[in-house]
């Protein structure tokens, strides 16, 4: 048995990333909201709240008292498991995401790894997981027993298989240039150099803009947001789903997000990484919140001013442009290796 | 009984349970969603026993993306659970514990012959190991894969190609 306070340190380090996640997902709608209307001149959730700051708040609890419904038809067993299948997954891949390097604590004689655990197949665990979770998507298109939510499951799945393709290539140039598999190798190999030595910048810019589009196709996101296409499918795969089993789809995907930009900047961005690190070992998580709000400020802008994609284009899109673009990255990349 | 050995058990009543349910099921999509949390299981022993790559490759692989063409292949071709298919030589029935007997006994011979540390090293299954062998050691073998997928590709793209007028 691990000792008591190896087991601690998990359980707290969990705890606190856990609620990290969910407040950067509430408030993560309230500022996409906020800027949606700003871009489109409109005021937005202003009144709940100085600013509209406790929106979420009020939306929780509209979910909480919501009617739980369950279609008369619907396959009642796959239809309550599918929004955990799709939730539980994207809460896991935080886990192995270096937030910060190494800080002390008042009251610890050791210091503290800001991430929650480091295993050696890291970006693979991280793939598993983004792989099941569109099982959850394609059951709750299934179960629901709609043909909406079952042609919203299957488009769902299609542009999530595909599209997972060119990002798990795409990541191939980062592992050879960082010649490992963990995330926080890859983040500590990326300092020094002023920002140059950032896998963007240090001769992977084609692989971080493989990974930016398809990591936006892999949260369902506009412009690639063709299975919530309102005009064709209602609402895709949770048509059906009210209450908090859609809350759990809705946090689901904003989970997903924060992670797609956290697992963008660890690999791409530098992760923790910026000027003074060294010397205050707190300013890591500071930089790597501001790397990752980039992206999410990225998101809603994409899904401000660009207009969605048509199915055929995206699956064209998807496998005769970026994937070739990321199979000649991989291969520039292991040349690249070679010579430097 | 120690922590890993209360894991071990967890997670092996995660791939016993989930193997039973694939056979008992009559709902092939249950039996699917069975069959995934069975390799879930799977995966979690190989990580306990110092094998991560493969703990993860049977996640990517198998619950992933092979688990998710059987349940697409389930969706589209709508198998129905409630159709009762008669069933057919009734006395194959009766051979299914005497030939479950025989492969239990086949599989204990098997493993009661083999020497050796038994203990988890820790070593051998993380990506460095796994890929310096793909790459020398097993290099035919691993290149014959690489081939026969291939094949497997053009030879799904030729079935699937539609005809033109």
């Amino acid at each position: 048995m691990p000792p008591f306070e190896q087991l601690l340190e998990w359980s707290v380090k969990i705890a606190v990333g856990f609620i990290i996640l969910m407040t950067m997902v509430a408030y993560l709608s309230l500022i996409e909201r906020r800027l949606l209307a700003f871009i489109q001149m409109r005021y937005g959730p202003n009144r709940v709240g100085p600013f509209g700051l406790f929106q979420p708040i009020a939306d929780g609890l509209k979910f909480i008292f919501k009617e739980d419904l369950i279609p008369l038809d619907a396959d009642k067993f796959l239809y309550v498991m599918a929004p955990a299948l799709s939730l539980v997954p994207a809460l896991m891949t935080f886990t192995l995401i270096p937030v910060g390097g190494e800080v002390t604590l008042p009251l610890l004689d050791r210091p503290i790894a800001l991430h929650i655990t480091s295993i050696n197949v890291g970006i693979l665990a991280v793939l598993a997981m983004t792989g099941m979770g569109v099982h959850g998507i394609v059951l709750a298109g299934y179960a629901s027993n709609n043909k909406y939510s079952l042609l919203g499951g299957l488009r769902s799945s299609a542009q999530l298989v595909s599209y997972e393709l060119a990002m798990s290539l795409s990541i191939i140039g980062v592992l050879i240039q960082a010649g490992s598999l963990d995330l926080v190798t890859i983040v500590e190999r990326q300092g020094g150099g002023w920002g140059l030595g950032w896998h963007v910048f240090w001769f992977q810019p084609l692989g971080f803009f493989v990974f930016l589009v398809s990591m936006i196709a892999e949260t369902n996101r506009a412009p690639f947001d063709l299975p919530e296409a309102e005009s064709e499918l209602v609402a895709g795969f949770h048509t059906e789903y009210s209450s908090m089993k859609f809350a759990m789809f809705f946090i689901a995907e904003y989970a997903n997000m924060v992670t797609a930009a956290a697992m963008a900047t660890t690999l791409f961005l530098g992760g923790w990484q910026g000027p003074g690190v060294t010397r205050w070992p707190w300013l890591g998580p500071v930089y790597f919140l501001l790397k990752v709000a980039f992206f999410l400020f990225l998101y809603v802008w994409l899904r401000a001013s660009s207009p969605r994609l048509r199915y055929d284009q995206l699956m064209d899109f998807g496998w005769k442009f970026l994937l070739p673009l990321a199979l000649v990255n991989v291969v520039l990349s292991a040349t690249l290796a070679l010579w430097f | 009984m120690t922590f890993q050995q209360l894991l071990f058990i967890g997670f092996a009543a995660l791939v016993l349970g989930g193997g039973i349910a694939v056979v008992l099921l009559r709902n092939p999509l249950y039996g699917a969603f069975a069959l995934i949390t069975s390799f879930v299981g799977l995966s979690a022993l190989y990580v306990m026993m110092g094998a991560q790559f493969i703990g993860a490759a049977q996640i990517v692989v198998y619950a992933g993306a092979i688990m998710m063409l059987f349940v697409f292949v389930i969706m589209l071709l709508n198998v129905r659970a409630d159709e009762e298919r008669p069933p057919r030589h009734r006395f194959l029935v009766w051979l299914a514990a005497p030939l479950a007997l025989l492969l239990s006994a086949g599989l204990w011979l098997a493993v009661a012959g083999v020497q050796g540390d038994r203990a988890p090293s820790g070593e051998a299954g993380t990506v460095e190991r796994v890929g310096k062998n793909l790459m020398t050691r097993y290099l035919l073998p691993f290149e014959l894969t690489s081939v026969l997928i291939l094949l497997a590709v053009v030879g799904a793209l030729h079935l699937a190609k539609r005809e033109k007028e």
